[in-house]
């Protein structure tokens, strides 16, 4: 049941979005949202979209996938579509005017905008991670935040930190699918009950994992440290970050969106 | 040959938590390790091996006496990188010491601690991979791979810091039969092609009789310290110490308590076999 977390899912390939300099889809992905923040009626909404199809289309991603990945925010999508319905107070008529709700023009095109703002933000991140291995994501992350050592951002550390928890997910899922096999052997009850019982039958799962996971850590330490680890300080890299004409070209075209965005911003479309 | 690992009345002593007194580990232990040798240390459980293979590389230090590393001091701060670099280290747990999610870069992770150029780092990378027969598996997830693949990741990870010796405190100690022996022979091959200096922590008999010497550790002292045959020939000693000789050696030391005059030297079946045929056609 824990096998299905797509965290931070990659499928690999050699398409021109996958060959893209990490940096560069960080970047774009900044400028992409503030494209869609910016982006206020229709038509805006119908250039981000059409743009993101396109990415995707070059990606080679399965559009299923990202579908996919959508299920579990139905929730939220539902959520904010309701609220902008019925708590947007617009001019003139009211569509439905029915008990206590009102539903005016304003409230329902607010509503379409939103769900489908959300959905384009959503979209645009899957395609980042599902085109961009977890490590290459890290290493590009590390070389934007560079900067930030002046200001005594500890870049590095954090890199590695999130470098090593990305390594150590599956193992520690492997672990807590152990964990409940060993503790159902022994007469433990995940699935009756209700919410408190099953908050509480979590907490035979979650002691030994938090035990074993300060084990790890501490062997992985030691690990660390027979390898000469001390910290970025003088630290090299098999792989260099280099960007490449590809990356120029994709960089032109983030602020051809962004331009065009902002055009149609001040005509109001 | 000169040494490559030297330890001199070695005293360790684990500290206490808060008021509780601490273990002492070593009292007075001597050790010396040839340079492209390979050596075996055995001893039941918490008789202090894995205590003194975190000697080796600084790990621990020691409460009293000396450890030397080609001649450095592991207690001389200012040499722990050149220590480290000269003695690499395996541990038992295979997922506990990689670090990265794709092999090259955990492979990768050593050199590039040591400041190395990325283009040496590459060539490094590959020819480690290739001596532990992993080339194929460079762009792969560790967690995919099986225990014997990744402890064989791990001492790539090694190599690829051109270590002079390489100590593995039990790295087979949670593998399958495949995967000991394919953990084995990268060990036995890097020993023999590379003159890499092998000190391997085992629980397992018949690895400990492939090498060249072999140590008993028993309560933090040497036992027995010498040829394999010399050593598990001592079968009423290893017994006496809750270890057990290679199961050939077993076999001769049980058909010579029934009556026969087999030899104890016999550290694998055919040799054990021969010397079973001889016997019978006396």
């Amino acid at each position: 049941m824990l096998k299905d977390i797509t965290l931070g899912q990659y499928f690999p390939g050699n398409s021109v979005v996958h060959r893209l300099d990490p940096r560069t889809k960080l970047i774009l992905l900044v400028v992409y949202i503030v494209a869609l923040f910016l982006a206020v009626n229709w038509v805006s909404y119908a250039v981000m979209a059409a743009f993101l199809i396109i990415a995707i289309k070059v990606s080679t991603i399965p559009p299923k996938s990202i579908v996919r990945g959508m299920k579990p925010l139905v929730m939220i999508l539902i959520f904010t579509a309701v609220l902008n319905l019925f708590f947007t107070a617009g001019e003139g008529e009211p569509l439905v005017d029915f008990w206590i709700f009102t539903v005016y023009a304003d409230g329902l095109k607010r509503a379409v905008l939103m769900v489908i703002r959300i959905l384009l933000l959503i979209s645009g991140t899957f395609l980042l991670t599902y085109t961009t291995s977890p490590i290459s994501l890290t290493d590009g992350l590390e070389s934007l935040m560079n900067p930030l050592k002046a200001i005594k951002v500890p870049v590095h550390e954090l890199s590695m930190m999130m470098c090593i928890a990305l390594r150590f997910i599956p193992t520690l899922i492997e672990e807590t699918d152990k964990i409940m096999a060993a503790q159902k052997a022994r007469g433990a009850d995940f699935e009756s009950g209700n919410l408190m019982d099953k908050a509480r039958a979590l907490v035979p799962i979650l002691v030994p994992l938090f035990i074993s996971a300060f084990r790890r850590a501490d062997e992985l330490a030691t690990a660390m440290e027979c390898r000469c680890y001390q910290g970025g300080e003088g630290r090299t890299k098999m792989k260099l970050l280099r960007y490449n004409l590809w990356d120029f070209e994709a960089f032109g075209i983030g602020a051809v969106l962004l331009g065009l965005i902002i055009v149609l911003r001040t005509f109001g479309l | 040959m000169g040494e490559i690992i030297n330890v001199e009345h070695l005293a360790y002593t684990y500290p206490g938590v808060d008021d509780t007194p601490g273990v002492a580990v070593f009292k007075d232990l001597n050790l010396r390790v040839d340079a492209g040798s390979f050596v075996a240390v055995l001893g039941g459980n918490g008789c202090g091996k894995s205590t003194l293979a975190k000697h080796f590389n600084s790990i621990l230090l020691p409460c009293g006496g000396k450890v030397w590393v080609s001649g450095m001091d592991t207690s001389d701060e200012n040499k722990l990188i050149a220590i480290r670099r000269s003695v690499g280290m395996v541990f038992q747990n295979p997922d506990n010491q990689i670090v990265a999610n794709v092999v090259e870069e955990d492979v990768a992770f050593g050199p590039e601690n040591l400041g190395i150029s990325s283009a040496e780092i590459r060539r490094r990378v590959d020819h480690a991979l290739k001596q532990v027969g992993m080339s194929k598996y460079a762009k792969h997830a560790p967690h995919l791979l099986s225990g014997g693949q990744k402890q064989r990741i791990a001492i790539a990870g090694i190599i690829a810091m051109e270590p002079k010796c390489i100590v593995l405190d039990e790295p087979t100690a949670m593998l399958d039969p495949r995967g000991r022996r394919e953990v084995m022979e990268t060990v036995t091959k890097l020993n023999r092609e590379k003159g890499i200096t092998i000190v391997l922590i085992t629980h397992h008999m018949d690895e400990a009789a492939q090498a060249q010497r072999v140590v008993v550790m028993h309560r933090g002292e040497i036992a027995a310290d010498g040829k394999p045959e010399e050593v598990f020939s001592q079968v009423e000693l290893l017994h006496r110490l809750g270890l057990a000789a290679p199961e050939s050696v077993e076999l001769c030391y049980e058909l010579n308590r029934e009556g026969f005059d087999l030899p104890l030297d016999r550290l694998n079946e055919k040799e054990c076999a021969k010397a079973l045929f001889e016997a019978i056609q006396k």
